[in-house]
Order: structure tokens, then sequence, then C-alpha cells
């Protein structure tokens, strides 16, 4: 190897800086605030974008969270690297559109507006803009849903608009109202004021303004506008639709895989259990679709799984450290189908699992190893109740009782730890990489080897643009 | 009448489990193998408990802790009971102390269900309690404190919730399915120790701890001591080679550790302690004979030796000697200083004389210790104004 120390640190800093960014979306969690994760975030992205210029774009194509992505492309369009070759700059500029094509448009629109209200106007943001709102299938629909937005970042880049949008975006009201539009979806928003019946033609988000404007009772709204509400909307109003007594639920077995897990997990657990045919049925599909042609190709695994009452997460991140893990479980399931699982109190059912109990981690990671697996994932926040004893137990089984890495073993943490500015590790022997959308989970165990302290910085810069060309090259 | 206390002798069904530590404070679980039979909180203690135990007709009595304030059936306003109570469910209403709802203390302890009384009326109480000498007119005492508020500035106890880091360790700690009580440690200094029949008590009553009451060293401690270590006993390294070597040192540094701070941690409370008369208040339900009641309240009362680490408390034994209910509270050395004399006072019969020869004084030296020592109430106003006016004539 032929690594400095300091490129060694190098390496441990943007491994670092790819673990927050892909767990932490700068909300508040079980152990820390909402200010202090955003202000731990900030400092990574300040810090690696000082630091290593050239690889920070390249985060881009590692699975980071859609928060994070924002924040680099914030960055990266509001201070851009002066000496980039033009090669490297065309990289950057092709990373940062197939990252906000891919991105919900809402979280694009709040970065527009960022961008516009720091008055950000370089060549490049302006170009961005206009690219990007060019490629968007349905404009009619982003200026009534997404206003606010469009109009900042239409007016901030001069993007020229469709004449009918022009005139809903920045005429004013009364005008707006009285303009003879061509657009369904443009008249209806103008009826919509006047008419309660007309509000359901419109996006889910915007109808529910208008509902409350015409005094409309909640089950008769959401009876009305179901057809309209998105998938994702639909999966989070289950409960509410429910208690007012609206037609059948929302379809599980379509949503992606992390969702559905909150979604099971915001059940109570009679209800789990009554249901447990059709939401085993679903996890499974879900888990098969996500590891797509990854599936059964893993070796032997063991998944120790955290359900301790610190999985519960925040009051704005319900419950999702155990999604997080219930979803490792069934995607590791999909990925080795005779592997083992593994939760922390003991419990064996996963689908009645509910965040409770000390953390012993120790005991069944031993029990995980018993089963001689290749492979050893552990989910968890990295709270143990007794850290040295955690971290001791780990070092002496890779120096004594498996020093010839017969079995790996990888912590993915889906919980940012703001105090510790990093991942909260198990210990030294065991490398840690963070963890948000469990969907990852190839790419991640794949990133967690430089974590080990065996491959050097050439490496990871090596696999960086090596991953950043493949993502740039998918269809 | 006063025999040695036999509570944390764990092993009975209740031991430690591993701790948990938060900034500067150290939460020990204490485990119960199988819940006290025919115990629980009352429901009105508990609103939250999730069965309630008021509905199983085996006879079960109902636990009332000491000045927890609730609004029982029949009362127009809160009362505080007066020591811990036990009842058979849907009893009348037990002793108890109104408040006085225009001191704003009281009403900021009255918002919410169940509640500790203000601390100072209930330590004062406790006190007063324990030393079983002539009652003070519990009453008239509270009246007259809850109407100033703290205007005392030797006010030696906290609040749970004042003290630094302790709501955000209570959030952060992890329930054991099977606790029922907890002890914490500030500082690694022993505070206070709280056990409970079932665990559903336990956990309707965790948060309830911001509620309590705690020495104003302790709430020193808290504000300057760093970070508490999490307690662990290394693993040996030599001659692990498999996995069920391994398994074997987790177990042993698992239980060297429990053991450890059982016998260091935990001593000043399960040492010193003696427990005092049940008095004729107290006791099971429907049983006039005492022998016959299930269950009997006992004061802790320490042996407030000289530099010692003195706790007070309250406990509930059944038959059988088992503790069934543990609260208590570790005093400031003012508030030891006050326990010293009154068990002085009681032994000597709560004659003036006597006592001071006991303490190797004179009469007058001694009403100087009960002035300082806030006690002065205690004597009759004539003899206290005789005293000042004879120390005032002998100053210069």
């Amino acid at each position: 190897m032929t690594d400095t120390y300091a490129d060694l640190l190098a390496c441990e800093d943007l491994l670092l800086f790819a673990s927050a960014a892909i767990s932490s979306t700068g909300q508040r969690e079980f152990h820390s605030g909402a200010a202090e994760q955003r202000l731990s975030l900030e400092f990574l992205h300040e810090y690696v974008h000082g630091t290593h210029p050239d690889l920070y774009a390249l985060a881009l194509a590692l699975h980071v969270n859609d928060h994070n992505a924002a924040a680099i492309v914030h960055r990266l369009l509001s201070n851009p690297r002066t000496g980039a070759s033009a090669g490297e700059r065309a990289r950057e500029n092709a990373l940062i559109r197939r990252r906000l094509a891919e991105m919900p448009p809402q979280r694009v629109y709040r970065l527009f507006a960022r961008l516009a209200r720091e008055r950000v106007n370089n060549r490049r943001t302006r170009a961005t803009m206009r690219a990007w709102i060019a490629a968007r299938p349905n404009l009619d629909l982003d200026a009534v849903k997404y206003r606010p937005g469009l109009r900042a970042a239409a007016r901030h880049a001069r993007v020229a608009l469709p004449e009918e949008v022009g005139v809903f975006l920045f005429s004013p009201p009364g005008e707006r109202r009285r303009h003879r539009y061509g657009s369904p979806l443009l008249r209806a928003h103008g009826r919509a004021h006047y008419s309660a019946s007309d509000l359901y033609d419109l996006p889910y988000t915007v109808a529910e303004g208008f509902a409350a404007r015409h005094r409309v009772p909640r089950g008769v709204f959401l009876e009305g506008v179901r057809e309209r509400a998105t998938r994702a909307e639909r999966l989070r109003l289950a409960g509410t639709a429910r208690r007012h007594g609206v037609g059948a639920g929302p379809d599980p077995a379509a949503a992606p895989l992390l969702r559905l897990c909150v979604y099971v997990l915001s059940l109570p657990t009679a209800e789990r259990r009554d249901r447990r045919a059709e939401l085993e049925g679903a996890l499974a599909a879900s888990a098969l679709r996500a590891a797509g042609p990854a599936a059964g190709t893993w070796p032997r695994t063991a998944a120790v799984l955290d359900d301790s009452y610190s999985s519960i997460g925040s009051p704005v991140r319900r419950h999702h450290p155990l999604a997080a893990a219930l979803a490792c479980h069934h995607l590791i399931r999909a990925l080795a189908p005779d592997s083992t699982s593994h939760w922390v109190s003991g419990h064996t059912d996963p689908l009645t699992v509910r965040p409770a109990g000390p953390t012993h981690l120790a005991e069944r990671i031993l029990d995980a190893l018993d089963t001689g697996p290749a492979r050893v994932v552990v989910v968890s926040d990295g709270h143990d109740s007794t850290p040295p004893l955690l971290a001791d137990t780990l070092t002496l089984w890779r120096r004594y009782v498996d020093p010839d890495r017969a079995t790996a073993m990888v912590h993915l943490n889906p919980v940012f730890d703001a105090d510790g500015l990093g991942m909260r590790p198990l210990s030294p022997a065991v490398p840690t990489i963070g963890l948000r959308d469990p969907r990852t989970l190839p790419s991640l165990v794949e990133l967690a080897r430089f974590g080990e302290g065996r491959l050097g910085l050439s490496d990871l810069r090596e696999h960086l643009r090596a991953t950043a060309d493949a993502y740039l090259e998918a269809p | 009448m006063s025999e040695r206390f036999p509570g944390l002798a764990l092993g009975e069904g209740v031991r430690t489990g591993p701790a948990q530590q938060w900034g500067n404070v150290r939460l020990v679980p204490l485990l119960r193998s199988a819940p006290v039979p025919r115990l629980r909180l009352h429901p009105l203690v508990a609103g939250d408990l999730v069965d309630d135990p008021a509905s199983q007709d085996d006879g079960t009595c109902c636990l009332v802790p000491h000045a927890y304030v609730l609004t029982w059936e029949g009362d127009t306003a809160p009362s505080a009971s007066y020591g811990t109570q036990i009842l058979p469910p849907r009893s009348p209403a037990p002793r108890r102390a109104h408040l006085d709802l225009r001191s704003r203390k009281a009403r900021t302890a009255v918002r919410g269900r169940a509640r500790f009384l203000p601390l100072d009326l209930a330590v004062d109480g406790l006190l007063s309690l324990h030393a079983g000498g002539p009652s003070v007119a519990w009453a008239e005492w509270s009246r007259a404190t809850v109407h100033r508020g703290l205007s005392s500035p030797a006010l030696t106890t906290y609040l749970g919730g004042e003290i630094e880091g302790l709501a955000e360790a209570l959030r952060v700690f992890e329930i054991h399915p099977d606790q029922c009580g907890v002890v914490v440690h500030l500082a690694d200094v022993l505070a206070s120790a709280h056990l409970y029949p079932h665990p559903e008590d336990y956990r309707a009553l965790h948060a309830g701890l911001l509620m309590d009451m705690f020495g104003e060293s302790l709430y020193m401690y808290g504000l300057l001591a760093g970070e508490a270590r999490p307690l662990y006993t290394p693993i040996r390294e030599r001659g692990v080679r498999t996995l069920a070597d391994l398994r074997e040192r987790v177990e042993r540094s698992r239980s060297d550790t429990l053991r450890a701070h059982d016998d260091l941690m935990l001593s000043s409370l399960t040492g010193g302690l003696h427990t005092s008369g049940g008095s004729r208040d107290f006791g099971g339900a429907g049983a006039p004979d005492p022998r016959e009641r299930p269950f009997t309240v006992r004061w802790l009362v320490p042996a407030f030796a000289r530099g010692g680490v003195d706790h007070v408390g309250e406990v509930v034994a059944d038959r059988h000697g088992r503790v069934a209910y543990l609260k208590s509270l570790r005093l400031s050395p003012a508030q030891s200083r006050r326990g010293r004399l009154l068990r002085v006072l009681g032994e000597a019969g709560w004659e003036l004389d006597r006592a001071a020869l006991s303490l190797g004084t004179t009469r007058s030296g001694l009403v100087d210790r009960l002035e300082r020592a806030r006690l002065s109430h205690l004597l009759s106003p004539g003899l206290l104004a005789e005293h000042r006016a004879a120390t005032r004539r002998r100053a210069p």
C-alpha cells in the first residue's frame, strides 16, 4: 500500500461524510435535536467541500439522501470550484442534472427558491434551472402544485414558460382567476375558489387548502380526493381514512420497502397479526423488488437487528431506525434466502416488533456468529447499554476467534450522531456505515470495505469515479 | 423497636440490572423475576395503567405513595396523601392533607394528575414522621410554608426536573420489560432508589421521577460533574479461542459488574439503614390484627452516624419481609443534622436536659443547635424567647 497516513485519514473523512450524508436528514433524532443535527451536518459539508473539492460532487452518485443531495447541489452551484478541468466540470454538471432529475420535485423547487433567495445567479445555476424545468412533463401541474417554487425559479433564471403558465404565475389574483385557460387543471384551480365540487380535480395538497376554505367535512373530502392523491399520500392517510370510514385502504404491495415498513410499524400489533398474510406478502414482494437482480446472490448472512427503545426514533422520524431494521430483515431474506435474523430483544416474529427494552448487542451478535455465517450485518443506532463490553467483545472476536476474516461484519447505522460528529461505531474492529433506505444495502456493504483500513484513498477515489460513471451511464 | 433493614438484600426476586448512563446520571434498573402478587398502585395514581387492578376481585391492595397529590372521589380540591398508604380498591379517601391553592407553588404541583407535594413540605413531613416525636402539626406547618412558598434561604431540596441532565437521562433510558424500579446515581453518588410491585406501576411513574426530590448537594453534583463512565469489568483476553469462550467471558463480565455495583455503590443504602415501626394507621386492607395484614408500611430511618451517608424513605414489605415498594431519598448534610437532633430528642424522650447531656452540651447549647437547624418551631415560644434574651444578655 502506498498510502500515507494523511491519505488514510482522508479516506476516513470521506467515508464519514458519505455515511452522514446517507443517513442524516437534519431532523430530530432520539438522542439529539434538529439544530444539533443540522449544525454537525453543515460542518461536514463545509469540511469535505473545502478539503476534497474533486470528490465532493462524486458523493451525489453514492445514494446520499435527498436532503444531502440538495445540500451538495446547493454548494456546488453557489460556491463553484475554480480551476477544475473541463472534463471534471462536465462530470459535475452531469451529476447535478442526473441527481436533480431523480429528486422529488418539491425538494428541487425548494432548492431553487433558496438559490433565488440567496441571489446565486451564475451561468451554471441558470442553466441547471432551465434544463430541469424544460424537462418537467407537466408544467400546468407544477404551476398549481408548486407555485411559489416554479415562480421563483422562472423569474430568477429567466426561464421561458408556456403563455398560460406565465399568466397563471405572474398576474394579479383577480386577473389570474378571470383568464380563460385552455388547460383543464388551471381552469379547475380558478373555479375551486368558488365551488367546493370543483376542487377534486386538483392535486391532493392543493385541494386540501380549498377544502378547508369551503369547510368540506374531512371524510367527504378524503373520499372525493382519493383518486387524485399520490400513492405515498394514500399510504400516509390510511389511518385518517379508516377513522372516517372511507373506502378500502391503500394497496401496500406497491409501496417501496422502507415506506411500507414505516406503514406496518404504524399499525397496532393486533391489526398486524390479523392482516399477517397480506402484510408479510407485501413486505416480501417489496423486498424482492428492491433486491432486483442481486436477489439470492448473497452468501449465508446473519442479521442483528436493534429493536431497543431508542429505535423508536423521534416524533418527526417516528419508528425510523426500527423501520430500517425491519426493511433490512426482509431485504436480507431476499438477498440470501438462508439468512437468519436476531432481534436484540429476543423477539422472533418480525411482523410484530415494537421498540422496547434495553440494548444488549453483544449477546445477539454472538448468537448470530454461532450460526456460522459468511457475513454479519448489524443494524443499530450504536447506543449499546455497555459500550466498552461490546467493543471489547468484537475486538477479541476479530483478534482471536476469527483472525482470518472468514466472516465479514458490517455495522449499518440509520442514525447520525450529532454530538460525536459521525456514525456511532460499535467497535474499531467493525466498519460502520450510514443507512437510510435499505434499497442501497448492496452498495453500502461494498463501501464499508474501505472502512477497515485495508484499502486506501487511491482505491476509494477509483471506486468513487467508477460509481459516478456507472451512475451517469445507467438508463 | 428498630431492626436492621433487610430490604435490598437483593436476591429475593429483586436484582439490579445493567446500568445505563447519560451525561452524569447513571440509572440502574431494579428487576423482579415476578411481580408482587396482590399489590398495585392505586388506579388514581397511575391513571394510565393498562389493566385496572381494581377490576380484579382477588383482594388486591392498592398503594398510594407518600406525598402524592390526587383529587379523591367526593373531594373538590386535590390533596396530598400523608404517608404511604395501603387501601382496598374503591375505598374512601385516606388520611390526607389539603393544599392551599392560593400559593403558586401548590398550584403548579397540582396541574396534571399524580404529583409530589412541594418538596420542602414533603421532606419535612417525612423527617418528622421518622422521628416519631411530638407530632408536629402537619396541617398548620404545611399551610404556613405553602403560604410563604420558597422563602427559606436554607431550602435543601430540588425537584428532579431541576437537576441538570436528569430529564434527558430519563427520556433516553430504555426500560427493561421486567423492570420494577430504578436506582439513581448522580455523578456516581447514590441519590435515590425506587421500587414498585409491578412493572406497569414503574412504567406509569418513570417520568414522575422528575417530580421527586433530591438534596441540595445532588443538585450541585448535577451542575458540576462531567460524564459518568459506563460500568464495565474488562474481559480477560487470555485463553479466548472460540465463540463459547467469548460468550462465557461476556457473561462473567456482566455479572462481575453487577456484583461490583451492588457491593460498592448500593452499600450506603443497604448497609446503614434501619426500619422503624409501622404506625397504627398503616397496614393492609380490612385485617384488624397486624399479623393478618398482607403488607406493612415501614419507614426507613438512617443510623445518623457522624460523617455517614443518610437516606430516608419508606418501604412496604409483605408478610415474609420481602420488599414490595421502596422509595428512598438521600439527605443533604443540613437535613442529616436535623435528623440527628430529632433522633437524639426522641431517644431522650423529648426531655431537653437529657438530650443535651447525651450530646455532650448544655441545655442552651442544644436550643442553639435546634435554632440553627431550623427546628425552633418545635419549642414553645416562651422558652425560645427566654433563651434569646439570655443570649443577648451574655453578648457584649
